[in-house]
């Protein structure tokens, strides 16, 4: 691997000349940066040092964990790409001297991270590092953090926040977690349970026994609650879940059919679906005062809602028109207008937490896609498609759909296996999101507060 | 509303034509229903913890019809993809059911809404909730009182056939009847 590293480095030694041409006709100003709006982009180099300890060996080995999880991150997102420093660290850098810039060049990287860890006299432990640009000889980015020690795998995922926000101008979407539901045992007694992990499948743990069929969890604003859909006593009913408490409730003063719950941005609300009498429709929940608000009408199904950024307006499907179509209405019921342009069936669709596209699923010619298109219907885009795949839901920054890919059963003990993927708005970096157990209908929480 | 419209549309126009409908439907059952439209038919049992089952009151006899004709497939009811359209073999096993409800009435039933899965899951909740709703609004208009009857949609939750193929779906794509309890007491 060292070497196959190696190689590849030398093979490629002559784009470090265009590189610096690049970088030289740029103003100091405009030091180096990726500009993730392009179609496709090449994955940056990037070298990030494990953090020796200024303390005892505990701290040590921590720091080499916390550059690990780092790297991983970047790694992940596709627009950067991790060098493994081990061949590269003969001389590593103080975090308080320069670094031999011309050394790291050599190795065709772009960017630099060092940093250290410190084990403090009250048991804490203090991070730092400093982001340098290699080529422009300048400190991009400098941070200390002071932290309880088991917080390790926080301040790793921060550190990666910063670092790609840094270097692309965005806000990163590491310090984050995801809820989804964990399926086990054959496909006629199927086991469901709620569970929540970190965004890069760390501190997995279950929230519900697997006892009542579970379904369709949403993070709320705070990331503090879960919304999601529980089976009890045979009736399905919206739940809330609160991740600290630990406290589960039904909405109360609701008897009927209740479903796809998503919050309002305010966090104050839900967006429900309740089917009665043979019609869903789309209501407005008041969680202060547990009033409803009924927002559609039609004889069709309208459901699967969810509010743009802003509050103003909400995404649903409807078979209003005859088939399953997207549509968009102002957030008081009013002005609903039809977005869904193409040939077939389209569900599920999530307004990026941008606000500038609608995530969708579309069914189409025995197929299953994962797209996107702007609020006005325009622009639309297929990222994945499978046999199923289903339930886009977005990473905070609006760049990333993370899904569920379920396989074609054989019979109840064979096929059918249903995991998690990311994909980019490029289509071009699709990854599988390793789960113990099988995985469907994830959702991605903000950055975490 | 549009269900139930719909519903008595098909229920006064009894002799209409048979639609494609039948067609996925009859492939998914394959079973002969003479004898259970002969026998009278009944829904399936089933125990819950909660509420225990109203055959006792009715006599053995009641029990071994239901467990009979649930295997000949009289308690439950199928439908086109993407359809909650009542065919005219669908008709004549919820007229069974009625009969039954109407001669027995103690029972309380749960009409579930079932899916393949070939829809997205909360479309699919539903649709499977249009599904039961269709049913039981047949069964009222055939006389049985609302207050006797329950929906619930399991979406695509609960296959009853195991299968990602057009056999598996058509078996999925369903409406069970379920006995509950007693009427006494709901």
């Amino acid at each position: 691997m060292r070497d196959a590293v190696w190689r590849r480095l030398q093979a490629t030694i002559g784009a470090v000349a265009l590189a610096l041409v690049l970088v030289a006709g740029l103003p100091a100003a405009a030091d180096l940066r990726i500009d993730i709006t392009r179609g496709v982009v090449e994955p940056l180099p990037i070298v990030i040092l494990p953090f020796p300890s200024a303390g005892g060996d505990q701290a040590s080995d921590v720091g080499t964990e916390i550059t690990n999880v780092v790297a991983a991150d970047l790694e992940r997102s596709g627009l950067f790409k991790p060098l493994d420093p081990r061949p590269l660290s003969v001389s590593q850098p103080s975090l308080d001297t320069l670094p031999l810039f011309a050394n790291w060049r050599l190795v065709n990287t772009q960017a630099l991270v060092h940093g250290r860890t410190t084990a403090l006299p009250d048991g804490r432990l203090k991070i730092e590092f400093r982001l340098w640009d290699v080529f422009a000889e300048q400190e991009m980015l400098g941070r200390a953090y002071s932290t309880p020690a088991g917080n390790w795998r926080r301040i790793a995922h921060v550190i990666a926040d910063a670092i790609y926000k840094r270097i692309t101008g965005e806000d990163g979407y590491f310090d984050t977690r995801i809820a989804y539901i964990a399926e086990s045992g054959p496909r006629s007694r199927r086991t469901k349970r709620l569970a929540i992990m970190d965004q890069d499948g760390a501190n997995h743990q279950f929230l519900t026994e697997g006892n009542n069929l579970v379904l369709t969890p949403r993070f709320s604003p705070s990331s503090q609650d879960i919304a999601y859909l529980r089976y009890a006593d045979s009736q399905p009913r919206v739940h809330i879940r609160n991740l600290t408490t630990r406290a589960d409730e039904a909405l109360s003063g609701i008897s009927e059919i209740t479903f796809a719950p998503r919050y309002a941005p305010d966090g104050e609300r839900l967006i429900v679906s309740m089917a009665v009498d043979g019609n869903t429709d789309i209501y407005t929940y008041d969680l202060r005062d547990h009033t409803r608000r009924r927002l559609t009408t039609t004889s069709g199904i309208d459901t699967s809602a969810s509010y743009s950024p802003d509050g103003r307006q909400i995404a649903f499907n409807s078979d209003r028109g005859g088939s399953l179509q997207l549509y968009v209405m102002d957030a008081d019921g009013s002005s609903v207008r039809r977005i869904s342009r193409g040939d077939g069936r389209y569900a599920t669709p999530v307004w990026s937490p941008r606000g500038d596209l609608i995530a969708f699923t579309k069914t189409q010619g025995g197929q299953f896609h994962i797209g996107v298109m702007r609020p006005d219907g325009s622009g639309e885009r297929l990222l994945a498609q499978g046999f199923r795949v289903e339930g886009p839901a977005w990473a905070p920054n609006g760049r990333v759909i993370l899904f569920f890919r379920q396989e074609p059963a054989l019979n109840d003990a064979q096929g059918g296996r249903s995991r998690l993927f990311t994909v980019d708005l490029t289509g071009q970096n699709e990854r599988e999101l390793v789960t113990p157990l099988d995985a469907s209908d994830p959702a991605w929480s903000p950055l975490r507060p | 509303m549009r269900s139930r419209f719909l519903l008595l549309a098909l229920f006064l126009v009894a002799a209409c034509s048979s639609t494609d409908a039948d067609e996925a439907k009859q492939v998914a059952t394959g079973q002969d229903t003479g004898a259970a439209a002969a026998a009278g038919g009944l829904p399936s049992t089933r125990t819950t913890p909660s509420r225990p089952s109203g055959f006792d009151q009715g006599g053995l006899q009641p029990v071994e019809s239901a467990r009979q004709l649930s295997e000949a497939g009289a308690d439950r009811v199928y439908f086109a993809f993407d359809s909650y359209d009542l065919d005219a073999q669908a008709r004549g096993i919820i007229e069974r059911q009625a009969r039954l409800l109407t001669t027995q009435g103690t029972i309380n039933v749960t009409v579930e809404g079932h899916c393949d899965e070939r829809g997205t899951r909360e479309y699919n909740i539903a649709l499977g909730e249009r599904r039961a709703s269709a049913v039981r609004d047949y069964l009222i208009a055939l006389g049985v009182a609302p207050n006797r009857l329950r929906v619930v949609s399991y979406g695509e939750e609960r296959p009853a056939a195991i299968g990602s193929n057009e056999d598996a779906w058509a078996q999925n794509r369903r409406a069970v009847t379920v006995v509950m309890g007693a009427a006494a007491g709901s």
